[in-house]
């Protein structure tokens, strides 16, 4: 075999071991985008009721809670971001990270300060590689996130918004995601978490303006809602995890679906190359054995005379 | 028959029970609440404890339930906790072990799920 063919079968060889590394990721995958969006319509129920639960206190009380109320010149703003642990996802995570850096530029031109809070090691490692500052990470859960690490990444969020601004407090909350809408489109998108728009929540939960009944608060309303804002912002924190997980997965699908879509492509160029060389091998062995056997014939025709 | 009011119990991550009922009884901040169909509208806060639930075909659902929300409205009651268990999920021995754990620690929280736990596992 020449030096040209046994190169074009080894590449041949590793691309194709590459295909089915990446077949079977793809594979994978699916399977996980199925179970990721399970647990978002398992989800679902609580994010309703709870909506239901602030929406009929928000609008059936008078009450005022630092949550649902704007502060007059908001100077600093929390954004959390989400993304993932691993790549392998085409462009999830670098969209995401990039509607973030948007709205931080947005936000800075309002004259607020940003403190940027980040879920997943692709985010982080992005934030860190350009040294700029992080307020606090969460990793080692972007695939399966649980209702406790939502927690966990909620805290302290809360925590500073409860604070006054002068003590390192925050007056907004913002969140970066990237909503699942289908298995082929997940579009990154920046939502205000807080202060809650009390109308837009209840225009959510309500879109026929269904009227809601006189509750009664037990013990208070002003108890209710100080118990209720904290879990609502939790739940809605837990939804754009489930979400972005369903995403990423849906993204790493469509990645390994072209890389080995790819790799078909790049095995039947080679197989071509790799059959026109060992034609040109075979070309050039005939005409070696002609050219010889009538350099062979010529002589002998001579010697005879 | 009876006047029967539908009951949803949601944990944050399930659907954990759904159905109707005559009866039920929870524990709010301000101590245990009964709500029967044509209750006022009414919305308060769980402490983590027992969740009664009469049927309607006159049989009983408990569970336990750790922290949440009660709201009741036009005959429809729904009981919102971060962790909802009912009586015949929980794993009895385990959550023995647990609660001498916690009292080995002197951990009060832990003691009270634990509890809890174990009170609505009783009652099946």
């Amino acid at each position: 075999m020449g030096a040209q063919l046994r190169v074009y079968k080894r590449r041949i060889r590793s691309v194709s071991a590459t295909k089915k590394i990446t077949k079977a990721m793809e594979m994978i995958a699916a399977s996980r985008v199925v179970k990721a969006q399970r647990k978002v319509a398992a989800s679902t129920p609580y994010a309703t009721e709870l909506t239901r639960a602030v929406t009929a206190v928000g609008t059936g009380s008078n009450t005022k809670h630092p949550l649902t109320t704007e502060t007059e010149n908001p100077t600093r703003a929390a954004v959390l971001l989400l993304t993932s642990d691993r790549g392998l996802a085409g462009a999830f995570n670098s969209n995401a990270i990039k509607t973030a850096e948007q709205l931080t530029e947005r936000l800075e031109r309002d004259g607020k300060q940003v403190d940027t809070y980040i879920v997943g090691r692709r985010g982080v490692a992005h934030y860190n590689f350009r040294e700029r500052k992080i307020a606090e990470s969460f990793t080692g859960f972007t695939d399966e996130p649980t209702y406790a690490d939502a927690k966990k990444v909620a805290a302290p969020l809360i925590e500073a918004i409860e604070k006054d601004t002068a003590d390192g407090g925050v007056d907004e909350l913002h969140i970066v995601f990237t909503e699942f809408v289908s298995m082929m489109t997940q579009t990154a998108l920046d939502a205000r978490l807080l202060p809650l728009r009390l109308e837009e929540v209840a225009e959510e939960a309500h879109p026929k303006g269904e009227i809601l009944p006189l509750y009664d608060f037990e013990p208070s309303a002003e108890d209710v809602l100080d118990a209720l804002l904290p879990r609502y912002v939790e739940s809605r924190i837990y939804n754009a995890l489930l979400q972005s997980a369903a995403s990423k997965h849906a993204a790493t699908r469509r990645a390994m679906k072209s890389a080995t879509d790819n790799a078909g492509e790049l095995i039947n160029t080679l197989s071509r190359l790799a059959n026109a060389a060992r034609q040109a091998e075979i070309t050039q062995e005939i005409s070696e054995i002609v050219g010889g056997a009538s350099a062979l014939a010529d002589a002998t025709a001579g010697s005879d005379r | 028959m009876a006047a029967e009011l539908h009951v949803e119990l949601v944990a944050a991550d399930r659907q954990v029970w759904s159905g109707e009922a005559t009866l039920v009884v929870a524990r709010t901040t301000s101590g245990d609440i009964g709500v029967m169909p044509g209750h006022q509208p009414l919305l308060g806060v769980l402490e983590s404890g027992p969740v009664t639930i009469r049927t309607s075909d006159g049989g009983t659902v408990v569970a336990a339930v750790h922290g949440g929300f009660i709201s009741f409205a036009d005959n429809k009651l729904s009981l919102l906790a971060e962790i909802a268990e009912l009586s015949d999920e929980i794993d009895v021995q385990r959550t023995e072990r647990e609660l001498e754990r916690a009292k080995a620690e002197g951990d009060a929280a832990a003691e009270r799920r634990a509890d809890v736990r174990l009170r609505a596992a009783a009652a099946r």
